[in-house]
């Protein structure tokens, strides 16, 4: 295991890790360094490389080259030992679906190892965790999209793992089942390393210690969700609201101001410096209907713009 | 022991899945019951005896058990719970254990329904019955193999297209209805390199009498085979594991 330069352990480190799908680099030389008992989130577009990395660190694919570390057993050389000590709830619902609850989470019990007395402690604990103790004895098809999330991490964390990869745990829920979701991971903050992979804004910033933002395979900024939007605080973000704003008048004000993002009703103009005449006198004369300007914080979507030049879109 | 844990969902997943567990059991009874009606109704020169049938028929429904345990890993793959289950500490012989051992309760369970049916029908067992089960039960274990290989290598829908040539291959070129032997050619040699037509004759030899030496090529044919599939769904799941 090693050990970072403030003492902390470091429960994942990677090593230039990089995968490739014939020409297409999905992951690029990346280095990390997750500390344990940290929540780390991954936060990037589909097809950033996200699931990729995951699927690595799980020892589910192969690095091209470069390796990784898990709580100092390397992915390469030593599979089965990572193996004993991690659990995925993966992006996909990973569920037998002519199973009930409760036989789900003996399934994942029993094949990691753990002593029917433990799986039944354990499983009681965790469905009552999630909400789902009153359903345990259902087969879980029955489920809404939202039960099964919220079983398929309880089914990640049967075995206790000391490393939980979570990728992408709302993709696809509604408003109020991923605020639901997102209390039973902040609830196992610090007891375990976790990584989350996602590519919803607010949750990377509702939840992680850390954060990577990764575009392309490659780490594009890392840090803590303020110390990421601290590194564009010099930048000044500008709402407006208007009617009649054809594409084209939008590509011409990304002459003047680069990093314009289009909103529902409007659009989001950064820079460092902004000037609120010359927007207003360029958008004008092109017939656009300005409804309201305002100011705003910058968020972590616009340090992803700043960093990439792309929008993080749901 | 962990392998067991999946083995037993895969069995409860097997059970709960009334329509394909019907099938299994069902085709075989079924196919019987007509094709002895139709050698009865040909009558006395007809080649459809009871000692014909039975475990020409019995390899009939391995057929489709292979089909149905290809389709539970395919399945599998595609919605994700292997991928899930690969990031356990199982090795891949663990895996192709836990996939195939649910289904040998239910071959089993076609030997002896098809032998059921046959002594009601009137069958004969002039030689060692023990001899003929445990020929149709590697018969049967072999198909369950094969049946990894193709659960691996296909999607859901492409195991129901293959498995149906593979069901169609096992009915012309296994001898259950009809002498590959008496077509000769080209059809013989593909039918005799397969298992099918082995497990058959040697099932249908030790039924009017044969002994274990007369039939013990055939034997391990089928168990060559089984263990060739055995070894190759290892590999298989060895290379699926890390891509």
């Amino acid at each position: 295991m090693s050990y970072g330069t403030n003492g902390n352990r470091f429960a994942i480190q990677t090593f230039s890790l990089s995968r490739k799908f014939g020409d297409l680099v999905a992951v690029d030389g990346i280095d990390l360094s997750i500390k344990e008992g940290e929540l780390f989130s991954l936060l990037g577009p589909n097809g950033a490389g996200k699931t990729t990395a995951i699927k690595m660190l799980c020892c589910l694919l192969r690095p091209s080259s470069g390796t990784a570390t898990v709580m100092g057993r390397d992915i390469n050389e030593d599979p089965m030992a990572v193996k004993q000590i991690i659990d995925v709830s993966p992006q996909e619902t990973a569920i037998a679906e002519h199973l009930n609850a409760w036989e789900n989470l003996s399934l994942m019990g029993g094949i990691r190892g753990l002593a029917t007395k433990e799986v039944k402690k354990r499983s009681e604990e965790l469905l009552e965790m999630v909400g789902l103790a009153k359903r345990a004895k259902e087969q879980v098809r029955k489920f809404s999209g939202g039960m099964k999330r919220r079983l398929s991490i309880a089914m990640a964390l049967v075995s206790d793992p000391q490393v939980l990869f979570l990728d992408e745990p709302t993709l696809g829920l509604d408003p109020q089942s991923r605020r639901g979701i997102w209390e039973h991971i902040a609830g196992l903050k610090g007891k375990k390393t976790i990584v989350l992979t996602t590519h919803y804004l607010e949750e990377a910033d509702a939840l992680a210690d850390r954060i990577a933002i990764i575009d392309e395979g490659k780490i594009a900024a890392l840090g803590t969700p303020q110390e990421l939007k601290d590194s564009i605080s010099d930048m000044q973000v500008m709402v407006v609201k208007a009617k009649n704003l054809p594409p084209d008048v939008i590509e011409g004000l990304k002459e003047i101001y680069p990093e314009v993002k289009t909103t529902e009703g409007g659009i989001e103009i950064r820079a460092k410096e902004l000037s609120f005449y010359e927007i207003v006198d360029y958008l004008r004369p092109r017939g656009v209907a300005i409804q309201s300007t305002s100011l705003k914080q910058p968020t972590l979507d616009d340090v992803f713009l700043h960093l990439t030049g792309k929008e993080l879109r749901e | 022991m962990r392998f067991a844990e999946l083995a037993k969902r895969n069995f409860k997943e097997m059970l709960r899945d009334p329509i394909s567990t019907g099938l299994e059991l069902g085709i075989p009874a079924g196919f019987l019951v007509i094709f002895w009606a139709l050698g009865r109704s040909m009558g006395d020169e007809s080649f459809l005896t009871t000692t014909m049938l039975v475990p020409g028929i019995a390899v009939f429904g391995f057929a489709f058990l292979l089909m149905f345990s290809a389709m539970m890993l395919a399945r599998d793959r595609e919605g994700a719970l292997l991928s899930r289950l690969l990031t356990a500490p199982l090795k891949p012989r663990d895996f192709i254990l836990s996939y195939s051992l649910p289904y040998i309760p239910m071959v089993i369970l076609q030997i002896v329904v098809c032998f059921g049916i046959g002594a009601l029908l009137g069958l004969e067992m002039l030689g060692n019955a023990g001899l003929v089960f445990l020929v149709l039960l590697v018969m049967g274990i072999c198909c369950v193999e094969l049946g990894m290989i193709l659960g691996l290598l296909f999607n859901v829908n492409q195991v129901s297209g293959v498995g149906s040539v593979i069901i169609t291959l096992v009915a012309l070129l296994g001898g259950i209805w009809i002498d590959i032997e008496a077509i000769g050619g080209v059809f013989y040699s593909i039918g005799n390199a397969l298992p099918f037509a082995h497990a058959i004759g040697a099932a249908r030899d030790v039924m009017i009498g044969a002994g274990f030496s007369s039939i013990a090529t055939d034997f391990y044919w089928v168990l060559g085979y089984t263990l060739v599939f055995f070894a190759l769904g290892t590999f298989l799941f060895r290379w699926r594991m890390v891509e």
